[in-house]
């Protein structure tokens, strides 16, 4: 379903991703895992046409996002790691512009929307701007939007980062249930170790841009000879902190900051 | 074409929620037109011009389209820092359509703020030459709006982050506002100053609301309305598929 070979992305003289190559099969749950700054996000924003690969190539159900940008489009779905909701409008417009956006009938769209605001305990603030919302909050509105339609691929960008255990093991059943299901393939990011060997059918561990190995859970702690995957993890990645320098996004969230502060 | 309608209806809900913006967005207008429409009207009226205050208030109504409709262009900034950019980028729907979207909604709402403006002006005491000519003005205004929103979406597209928005402010839109003649007549102007406001949209914009709104007794057009016509038209279709190849480009 997702093939990627020899890929890479520099930005100037760094490089993010150095010849990556992996393969996901249909129906499968991959969960691509990396310290901080690994190359995870860039990779995605490649899958997903947000970002132009700088060599290698990739295909989603045999199409080219570079060539093919709608065709893609129309086969994924996708939870940003960051906020991309629109904080003026309520959760239900939320909702509903998405359902838009991804050509849900009206009577499907309202039905689901109202499923998924129940599901991730919403529903009761449906009609409240998200910009009063909790992060906790704004993170299952945005997990609940990107199961509104159902696409073929679903990338998940770290999704429970910052929800608690109630709404991580609520996500995790559902993505199994749409997996098992509706036969979506599922390709996720996560820090949690133990959220991935639970999930995941297979795991690719990526640092400094390079993929490090690629296995099942299982296959991978054997071939470190560990007994967890978060050990396996740091023994591939070793003990060292990375630093992730502020991208120009996160600059501006600071001045939007210090800027909404001096208006009031 | 849904998903236009819904970008479109985002943009004026944003609008009509933002009532505290709305009533500040009056503000600078108001003293344009108050202010200097009635402190430098004996002066003006000295020199054979008629009323200040008659010839500002197109000047003032074009300077509010302007400001909006460039600032929802602008917007992109703020929703490429809120994320909710990505989730537009990333949906099953042509590039071209979340453009246009975005940019009718832009468009209306400068409409909008234009037509709250020259009510204000009504209420002060502006009288247009015939009731007929406000129909047409507001054309001229969907048309500024139109052109400035398009300019705003290119720059939008292109910048990262909101330093670049004060260059913007600085060197574009005041620039674009200051030379367009709102604020002065176009007519008997030196050969540089004269050849710099002809490179100014906004000055046909704003010539032609004055034609249609102001007495031919009292106001002489600069440029004529079937030049200001054709440059907004033609200005404007250039900038719009200029903004949508712009648009097109943008990576996240």
């Amino acid at each position: 379903m997702i093939r990627v070979q020899n890929l890479v992305k520099t930005f100037g003289s760094f490089t993010a991703v150095n010849d990556v190559s992996f393969q996901v099969e249909a129906g499968e749950i991959f969960a691509f895992l990396g310290p901080n700054g690994a190359g995870k996000t860039t990779t995605i924003k490649m899958l997903t046409t947000l970002l132009h690969p700088t060599s290698g190539s990739i295909q989603l159900d045999g199409l080219d996002p570079r060539t093919h940008q709608n065709q893609v489009r129309q086969r994924f779905g996708i939870v940003f790691q960051d906020p991309s909701l629109d904080g003026d409008l309520t959760a239900w417009e939320n909702m509903e512009i998405h359902g838009v956006l991804y050509h849900v009938p009206h009577k499907t769209r309202r039905q689901r929307s109202e499923e998924l605001l129940k599901l991730f305990e919403l529903w009761d603030r449906r009609d409240d701007q998200v910009k009063k919302f909790s992060g906790g909050m704004k993170r299952r509105l945005e997990i609940a939007r990107g199961f509104l339609h159902t696409p073929k691929i679903l990338f998940l960008d770290e999704p429970t980062l910052g929800l608690d255990p109630q709404s991580r093991n609520q996500l995790w059943s559902h993505v199994k249930r749409v997996n098992e299901a509706e036969k979506v393939t599922v390709m996720l990011t996560t820090h949690y170790m133990d959220e991935a060997d639970r999930v995941a059918h297979r795991v690719g561990i990526i640092d400094h841009g390079k993929l490090v190995t690629q296995g099942t859970p299982a296959e991978i702690k054997e071939q470190t000879e560990t007994s967890s995957l978060e050990d396996a993890f740091l023994k591939l990645t070793g003990s060292t902190i990375r630093d992730e320098s502020a991208g120009s996004a996160d600059q501006m969230r600071q001045f939007a900051k210090m800027w909404q502060q001096q208006r009031r | 074409m849904n998903a236009i309608y819904i970008l479109w209806l985002r943009e004026l809900k944003r609008y009509t929620r933002s009532r505290a913006q709305i009533i500040a967005s009056l503000g600078q207008p108001m003293l344009y037109l108050l202010v200097l429409g009635f402190g430098l009207n004996p002066v003006f009226k000295r020199a054979g011009y008629g009323s200040y205050f008659q010839f500002i208030a197109p000047g003032v109504i074009g300077m509010s389209v302007l400001f909006s409709s460039i600032f929802s262009g602008l917007g992109l900034l703020w929703d490429r820092q809120f994320g909710f950019l990505k989730e537009t980028l990333v949906a099953p729907v042509p590039r071209i359509q979340i453009m246009i979207g975005r940019t009718l909604g832009g468009c209306t709402v400068a409409v909008i703020q234009g037509l709250l403006v020259l009510t204000i002006c009504l209420i002060s005491g502006f009288r247009p030459a015939s009731w007929i000519a406000i129909p047409v003005a507001v054309g001229f205004m969907v048309l500024i709006a139109m052109l400035f929103a398009a300019l705003g979406v290119i720059f939008g597209s292109s910048l990262q982050d909101m330093q670049g928005f004060q260059l913007i402010m600085n060197f574009l839109v005041l620039p674009i506002y200051f030379l367009s003649g709102a604020m002065f007549p176009l007519t008997n102007q030196g050969k540089i100053l004269g050849f710099i406001t002809a490179l100014d949209p906004l000055s046909y914009g704003i010539d032609g609301m004055r034609s249609v709104l102001l007495s031919a007794a009292t106001f002489r057009p600069a440029f004529g309305i079937g030049i200001d016509l054709s440059v907004l038209i033609g200005v404007g279709t250039i900038l719009l598929i200029l903004g949508a190849w712009r648009f097109s480009k943008i990576e996240a």
